[in-house]
């Protein structure tokens, strides 16, 4: 239940957007969603180089054949990031990460120290000039004192572009630079957002709560998801 | 003109003790065949360049074939993490490997400098962030708008290896589906190697198809499925299924050797 009201937030973000850049995962997935129940225009960028992508299941890898065959264009990975992210074509990117700071800052690259990390992850992928391309990032990841820490092992990626951080228990945004509490989801407390926060956490002064999810939102996540 | 030979053939001919390699297909056409007969010939202190090493790597280096990776995401998409490497970086098993890594573009960027022969490519991006530290990077100034950029340097690898759906009988090569960046690494590299599924009388020009000459190759070797798990657009699937797979068989070194044993070292070239 948590995980869907995270995918549904998610999924509204993306009302009367034109374009969003996603990974694999839940951004994936809210975002076919959003085409399904809110916006059947939404044109889908995966860093394949697949735009316009339309697809029925939410892919495993941003590779799957069913991205390029139902994509408006198929474009290599110089021209993705160099003609379309780069100059802002790009209207919204859907971003996940291992850590997340006040900032909205984003570590993909390792827990503890570079030269020997506790944690070896990913790394950058299109993560930097995704977030410096697109003019709105939403950051999507799990709510925990692991994830939003204090003090992030390594910059991978710049929150200076990001308007708001999704997660399964609310909703943050940039207010002076910072992260605050904005909204929650239902039947979560602020003083539960706060103990799942690894820094001391700013709460606007009215905070929302996020509408219920709708029927056929439920009908719609649960038969995409049931489609494997 | 590029020659059609055996695999075997074509990788002892072209890909030496020390070199650094580019196998390269963006989550799509990764060069499975030929990475395995590298290590069937028991190739040796690598420097492996790959924008997303992916499960082709992660057996390379599980292997102990390569002593330094260049990369931008170093993950199994959509299933975790890659075993084998992250044992190499973490606890230098079975040797130690140096890492450099980039962003996406910043590979892409160096690939394309390559292939258009020129030093390095300008872009915006890594500053402000930790990865310009640790990195090769450096910060120029656009002499006409005063613009603060970075440049980051051509990549040349000694080899690039790719595969493709299909060759004509000289050697010309086309692929379709999501194109990545093996246009720009082959053209990058000294040398290079092209496996296909299929050798066809004449090219059939496809919307959105690739096609390098086949005297910007080296060689052409015929290895059908060549690309699996992977996938080879129009003719096989991605194999989900043995993406998955891998974590449990890459999760334990033991496990790992026996696999390999089994499955590739054992197996012949196609």
């Amino acid at each position: 239940m948590s995980g869907e009201i995270q995918t549904i937030a998610a999924a509204r973000s993306l009302r009367g957007k034109r374009s969003v850049f996603i990974g694999v995962g839940r951004p994936s997935t809210a975002a076919i969603l959003a085409r399904m129940v809110h916006n059947p225009d939404l044109v889908l960028f995966y860093e394949s180089g697949t735009i316009g992508a339309k697809p029925h299941r939410v892919p495993l890898s941003i590779g799957d054949d069913e991205l390029a065959e139902t994509a408006d264009a198929v474009v290599s990975v110089a021209e993705m990031f160099n003609y379309w992210i780069g100059p802002g074509r790009v209207e919204v990117a859907f971003l996940g990460a291992a850590q997340v700071d006040r900032h909205a800052d984003l570590n993909s690259t390792v827990i503890g120290d570079y030269a020997g990390p506790r944690t070896r992850l990913p790394g950058a992928g299109g993560a930097p000039e995704i977030a410096l391309g697109c003019p709105e990032v939403v950051v999507i990841a799990p709510h925990s004192p692991r994830t939003f820490v204090e003090r992030l092992d390594f910059k991978t990626t710049s929150g200076a572009h990001t308007t708001a951080v999704i997660t399964d228990l609310g909703v943050l945004e940039p207010r002076d630079g910072e992260l605050t509490l904005t909204a929650v989801h239902p039947g979560v407390s602020v003083e539960r957002v706060r103990e799942a926060t690894g820094w001391e956490l700013r709460v606007a002064g009215s905070v929302a709560t996020t509408e219920e999810p709708t029927d056929e939102e439920l009908a719609a996540l649960r038969e995409l998801v049931a489609r494997g | 003109m590029a020659d059609v030979v055996d695999l075997r053939e074509a990788v002892a001919a072209l890909v030496r003790d020390g070199d650094a390699v580019a196998m390269e297909g963006f989550t799509h056409l990764i060069p499975f065949a030929a990475g395995h007969e590298v290590l069937r010939q028991g190739r040796t202190a690598l420097e492996l360049i790959r924008m997303t090493p992916d499960v082709l790597y992660d057996q390379l280096i599980g292997m102990g074939a390569a002593r330094r990776l260049v990369f931008s995401y170093a993950g199994n998409p959509g299933v975790g993490s890659l075993h084998r490497i992250r044992d190499a970086v973490e606890h230098g098993w079975p040797r130690p490997l140096e890492l450099e890594e980039h962003s996406h573009a910043g590979m892409a960027n160096r690939y394309a400098a390559g292939a258009a022969g020129m030093p390095c490519a300008l872009m915006r991006g890594y500053v402000g962030t930790d990865l310009e530290r640790h990195t090769r990077v450096e910060r120029v100034t656009c002499p006409f708008t005063g613009e603060q950029l970075v440049a980051v340097p051509a990549l040349e690898p000694d080899v690039a290896i790719v595969h493709a759906q299909e060759a004509d009988r000289a050697g010309n090569v086309q692929l379709w589906g999501i194109p990545g960046v093996q246009k720009e690494a082959v053209l990058a590299a000294k040398r290079s190697l092209v496996t296909v599924e299929r050798i066809v009388d004449a090219l059939e020009l496809r919307p959105g198809g690739v096609v390098l000459p086949g005297w910007t190759i080296d060689a052409v070797a015929v290895a059908p499925g060549g690309s699996r798990p992977s996938y080879a657009h129009g003719i096989t699937r991605r194999d989900n299924d043995f993406y998955r797979q891998w974590d449990a068989i890459s999760r334990d070194r033991e496990r790992f050797a026996a696999w390999m044993e089994a499955n590739v070292l054992a197996a012949v070239a196609a």
